[in-house]
């Protein structure tokens, strides 16, 4: 057998798991894997991001837009100190990200010389698995050991380091695919007595809520989530991660969960007599109050992480399971049902929502333009495949309410770390990752600035991505509840913004800003037909609400309107 | 509040102690006490963790614990669930000895000698925590040169199989 360097292993490796893409940075400890990377460029495509925060999020977008794994190369030190925000966002997101650091020669390890940091230490708490290679032949297996992690069960991020010399060194080249590891078990064997007890309920209930996450996604239960409807009629909500994984038109659907989410669903957790949450795992912005969440209702709570079974809100039925196997054992199972009367006071509600919040949002008569009317436009326009990616904040929650996803991974954001910046790298990757796909990335003008140097990975490596910038002049959530629970102390909110456009043209990215509504429609369209990348800065009211909102310490039936 | 001990069988990975712990510093529990050794089972570690938690504390915990990709399996016993014991080390200097009162104390404790140097004398207590503690309190006055103790170790009453779970 022929002897190839560990750096050239690292790149074979890759290739067996078909990998195309990587996102990275190179630097000095990772340089023997680009110089391997280097002769494959017909192999592989490398983003040269242009910080390696962009290149992690960049890898969060493609891997949910493609159901890959994410790849990211990154060097030691700084380099890998720059991932952690991106991996701590994937792991509370369940992304599959591979990270390769760098790190310097194995002999110099613990001695703080020239760009060492310790990465498996800090990066422990936020990958789901993390492994520091010092020998070459270690190299293959730790790869396939880390794809077959990052995947399965309940995806997450994790991180190969190898250091400089794993890299040089020689090794006997012979990759096997990671099937089993003895401590970790990411498939569940669903319990059958477990679906038939919540199926008894499920029959029994005449006033059952469904309330989905990304774990549909996940376990692509896309198409058994649509057959458990259909033969039990039950109204389904969605926390924000999970928006897509159910048609926003299917007549079943109820709406969006939590905080700034939809007036029924929230009314209505309160009100069913049974909770069936499935893949989600009861965040505090879509539980609000856990001590008066869903009190009256027997509570079944589906998830392949045992750890979120009774962590937050203690369930009648725990299904230890994959989403998709779940549902499709309890579809044979449940008695075919109709609920009419109870679908229909959704509705009541809905239409509260309608006539006090949504319809002065989307069409208001005179003033600023107003977020909820950009969105409701594009939502009209864009094609139903398109894929939103947002940042944080109050763009993020309006886009949440008022952009309709038919489709699931249509929808990419930054839902358990909130995590401004996330958005344009994040488009980037998603474009990759679905290149026949439409790519939009909504950002206010605070996260636009978070990795605004972005711009230049979309100017080097041509890639199309259209950009809207909700520009309030202001950190616009913060602003929010300084306004509404700190006596209007506008502390450090007002944000002094550039010329995005004539940046934008810096990067030789076309771009338009609107100011005035009767503008908005042709400046949308022009965003849409632009061939390449474009970006539309909309200038929004300055001091806008997003309403609906749970505050604080209150009950989601608490949700107030206005 | 009640004392947990949590018994944790992991692969013999570098920093395997780090992850565990680190699920208890995040949830703001102290550790009163961390043992790790082999066990049974060939190349699997066994850690055993004592800490004053609640039930549904302890539950969440051990479900975090066996999350990790390293972590075979952990369990959580309160203290009638388990025999266990802990052992200390008492450097005594040898003119403490002269007092004929500190070898009926012994005597009566259990206490074994392990080591008769040419300055001091080593004793060995293996017991519980109290019994320890208490040993403690009666050796001071004789003046205690050194105190070591060891964390907990123990055994579960309820019959189990690592091997079922392998």
């Amino acid at each position: 057998m022929e002897k190839i360097s560990g750096s050239q292993a690292v790149i074979k490796s890759l290739i067996k798991e078909n990998v195309d893409t990587i996102f990275g940075y190179p630097g000095g400890a990772i340089m023997p894997i680009y110089d391997a990377l280097y002769g494959y460029k017909e192999d592989i495509t490398h983003i040269l991001v242009r910080h390696e925060q962009g290149a992690i999020h960049a890898a969060q977008g493609y891997a949910r837009a493609s159901k890959k794994c994410g790849i990211v190369f990154a060097t030691s030190g700084p380099g890998a100190t720059n991932l952690i925000t991106g991996l701590a966002d994937a792991m509370i997101d369940s992304t599959p990200v591979v990270c390769i650091t760098g790190q310097v020669h194995s002999s110099l390890l613990g001695t703080d010389a020239f760009q060492e940091t310790d990465v498996i230490g800090i990066s422990m708490p936020v990958t789901k698995w993390n492994i520091q290679i010092t020998k070459s032949q270690d190299i293959p297996n730790a790869i396939a050991k880390a794809f077959y992690i990052a995947k399965s069960g309940r995806p997450g991020p994790v991180l190969i380091d190898i250091t400089k010399d794993a890299q040089f060194d020689l090794l006997n080249f012979d990759y096997e695919f990671c099937k089993h590891i003895r401590s970790y078990f990411p498939f569940p064997i669903i319990n059958k007595k477990e679906i038939k007890n919540a199926a008894k309920e499920i029959n029994k209930s005449k006033r059952p809520l469904l309330v989905i996450g990304q774990g549909i996604i996940l376990s692509n239960a896309e198409n058994a989530l649509l057959d458990f409807v259909k033969k039990t009629d039950i109204p389904v909500a969605s926390t924000l991660l999970g928006l897509g994984a159910f048609p926003n038109k299917h007549k079943n659907y109820v709406g969006y969960l939590g905080m700034h989410g939809n007036y029924a669903p929230n009314i209505m957790t309160n009100e069913c007599d049974l909770l069936i949450a499935i893949g989600m795992r009861f965040d505090d912005r879509v539980t609000g109050n856990t001590d008066k969440y869903a009190k009256q209702a027997k509570v079944i709570h589906i998830d392949i992480d045992k750890a979120e079974l009774n962590k937050i809100i203690p369930a009648h039925y725990t299904i230890h399971a994959d989403a998709k196997e779940a549902l499709n054992e309890l579809t044979s199972v449940v008695f075919e049902k109709k609920h009419s009367n109870w679908n229909r006071e959704f509705e009541i509600l809905e239409k509260q929502e309608l006539n006090q919040v949504i319809y002065k949002s989307i069409k208001p008569k005179s003033g600023k333009i107003k977020m909820a009317e950009v969105i409701n436009l594009l939502t009209k326009k864009a094609d139903k495949n398109t894929i939103v990616t947002t940042d944080v904040g109050q763009h993020q929650m309006v886009t949440s309410r008022y952009y309709k996803y038919e489709n699931t991974r249509t929808n990419i954001t930054s839902g358990g770390l909130g995590t401004m910046g996330f958005a344009l790298p994040a488009a980037i990757g998603a474009k990759l990752g679905a290149k026949n796909k439409t790519v939009i990335a909504i950002i206010g003008d605070g996260g636009f600035q978070m990795n605004i140097q972005e711009l230049g990975t979309i100017m080097q490596s041509n890639i199309d991505i259209k950009m809207i910038i909700l520009n309030n002049n202001f950190l616009g959530m913060v602003r929010q509840w300084q306004e509404m629970f700190f006596n209007k102390r506008y502390s450090f909110t007002d944000i002094q913004n550039p010329n995005f456009i004539k940046i934008a043209e810096g990067y030789g990215i076309k771009g338009k800003k609107i100011e005035n509504r009767a503008l908005l429609d042709r400046g949308m369209d022009q965003l849409l037909k632009s061939k390449g990348s474009f970006l539309l800065e909309i200038i929004c009211e300055k001091e806008e609400n997003v309403f609906p909102m749970v505050k604080t310490g209150c009950s989601v039936s608490e949700i107030i309107l206005k | 509040m009640k004392t947990y001990n949590i018994t944790v069988f992991t692969e013999n990975n570098i920093g395997i102690l780090n992850r565990i712990t680190i699920i208890f510093t995040r949830r703001h529990v102290n550790i009163e006490s961390i043992t790790a050794s082999d066990c049974e089972e060939d190349g699997i570690y066994r850690y055993t963790i004592v800490a004053k938690i609640t039930e549904s504390q302890v539950i969440k915990i051990v479900n975090q614990i066996e999350k990790l990709v390293d972590v075979i399996k952990a369990f959580y016993y309160e203290n009638k669930e388990v025999i266990y014991q802990e052992l200390a080390l008492f450097k005594v200097a040898n003119s403490s000895f002269k007092n004929q009162k500190i070898n009926s104390l012994l005597k009566n404790n259990n206490v074994r000698i392990i080591s008769v140097e040419s300055e001091f004398v080593t004793l060995e207590k293996t017991g519980s925590s109290e019994e320890i503690k208490n040993l403690f309190t009666y050796l001071k006055p004789y003046g205690v040169l050194e105190y070591a103790k060891s964390g907990r170790v123990a055994v579960s009453k309820p019959m189990r199989n690592l091997k079922d779970f392998i």
